[in-house]
């Protein structure tokens, strides 16, 4: 609850500094207004204890839990309890629906909500992470099964200039390179929560995404995505899947170790 | 508005908009609006199609919002992705709204002559919050996220006309570069 509340009416340090530094580099004036208000938008929600985007998103926890841990209690039920506390008390917009009868169930909790993804680690301590996702940059997100004699960088810049528009640029992109059609929104997913890469390809693949000029919102500029990572699996020798996991500039997560 | 050395130019207009309004706007100008403001999202769309729009949306501003509301209190309101609504633009601007608000765009040729579509800064909820009241609410059975909200803006913006109505549409200018650069 107390993790929710930090991941929806604030930032991660380094992403405010990234929204910062493209502020003041923007040469667009309508995208630099952007920006700008961008940051505001920040103080305010910081300041008043407001969630920063009416798109609360749906509960997404990473769970990072020691080998050595034993737990008495249902770990999925706990997070889910902690769910329906928040969506009362931050309070959070009910955004979790049923599929086909798109009936809400009020508290954004239901089947397969809260989504945790659980990671073992050595020891015996448990973190989890709140990571709530909204569904503007959701929506655009993708996995291609190219064949292996295509370009996946290629298919990732038009992936990102055909979409970009509707996931609130500036960008942060989770990227899964490899492994199964499941696998690679996997590593997708995983990537946005080890944001950000700094390895040559990412770093090249960020500045080609840059020089697209699609800017804040799609109105134009020279800020279009902020950060990405690239994380990697083995494919079939027959098989090349790609995932692109966009998240908007609002890269909402906080973490909390609980032992 | 002045950026960096750039000065976009501004307006500020009270709704509901008159035709003289939308034509003296042009792409890249900025909007501050006061008065009624309606909110519609996906359902309240459908419903207007099959059953009618409740109130009259003459000369309206018509919100892409799905907001986060506690009581009467607005708490965060920023705009959602207007493409999901595309197919119900022409009949939408039919009613008589004059100013569709949202992120992302839409096609641009139902505005030509008669609306304009403002971009309000996306993610940007907080801020939204401090510009927008709560005075009604229509459709209510819809729930929070996608009843017909009647907000009283006080200088709601800061919007960017992004498609006016002289048939100038940034984020199709914006695409065409895009893909030059692309296939370069």
């Amino acid at each position: 609850m107390r993790t929710l509340r930090r991941a929806e009416t604030s930032l991660p340090e380094w992403v405010l500094q990234r929204i910062r530094e493209a502020s003041e580099q923007e040469t667009d004036p309508i995208a630099k207004s952007h920006l700008q208000f961008i940051l505001e938008n920040v103080l305010i929600a910081k300041a008043r204890g407001l969630p920063l985007c009416q798109d609360t998103g749906l509960p997404i926890f990473r769970v990072e839990m020691g080998r050595d841990l034993v737990l008495d209690f249902n770990l999925q039920e706990a997070v889910a309890e902690g769910v329906i506390i928040a969506t009362e008390e931050i309070p959070l917009r009910p955004n979790a629906v049923d599929p086909l009868t798109r009936q809400n169930s009020g508290d954004n909790t239901g089947p397969g909500m809260p989504d945790i993804i659980l990671e073992l680690v050595e020891g015996r301590g448990l973190c989890i992470t709140a990571f709530p996702k909204g569904a503007g940059s959701e929506n655009m997100s993708l996995v291609g099964m190219l064949n292996p004699a295509d370009d996946p960088f290629d298919f990732i810049l038009r992936a990102v200039a055909e979409r970009a528009a509707n996931a609130c640029p500036p960008l942060f992109l989770g990227i899964g390179l490899g492994g199964t059609f499941d696998l690679a929104a996997r590593l997708a997913k995983h990537a946005l929560f080890n944001l950000p890469g700094s390895s040559p390809m990412e770093m090249d693949l960020l500045k080609r995404i840059n020089s697209l000029g699609i800017g804040p919102m799609g109105l134009g500029g020279d800020t279009t995505a902020l950060g990405l990572k690239i994380e990697q699996a083995c494919c079939h020798t027959a098989s090349l899947p790609v995932a692109i996991n966009f998240q908007c500039w609002a890269h909402r997560c906080a973490s909390e170790v609980i032992f | 508005m002045r950026i960096g050395g750039d000065l976009l130019t501004e307006y500020r207009l009270n709704t509901p908009l008159s035709h003289e309004d939308v034509q003296k706007l042009v792409a890249g100008d900025v909007v501050y609006l006061s008065g009624p403001v309606y909110t519609a999202r996906d359902k309240a769309h459908a419903l207007i199609r099959s059953k009618g729009c409740p109130i009259s949306l003459q000369g309206a501003a018509l919100y892409h919002c799905g907001p986060l509301i506690h009581k009467t209190r607005v708490l965060s309101a920023g705009p959602t992705t207007s493409g999901r609504m595309a197919r119900y633009t022409e009949e939408i601007l039919g009613l008589g709204v004059r100013a569709i608000i949202g992120k992302g765009g839409l096609p641009g040729g139902p505005f030509r002559g008669r609306a304009v579509y403002l971009a309000y800064p996306g993610g940007c909820g907080a801020a939204a919050a401090q510009q927008l009241k709560a005075r009604d609410v229509h459709l209510k059975e819809l729930g929070m996220a996608e009843s017909l909200w009647e907000f009283e803006a006080k200088a709601f913006g800061p919007l960017i006309v992004a498609i006016d109505s002289h048939g100038k549409d940034l984020y199709q200018d914006v695409r065409a570069s895009v893909q030059s650069r692309l296939r370069s």
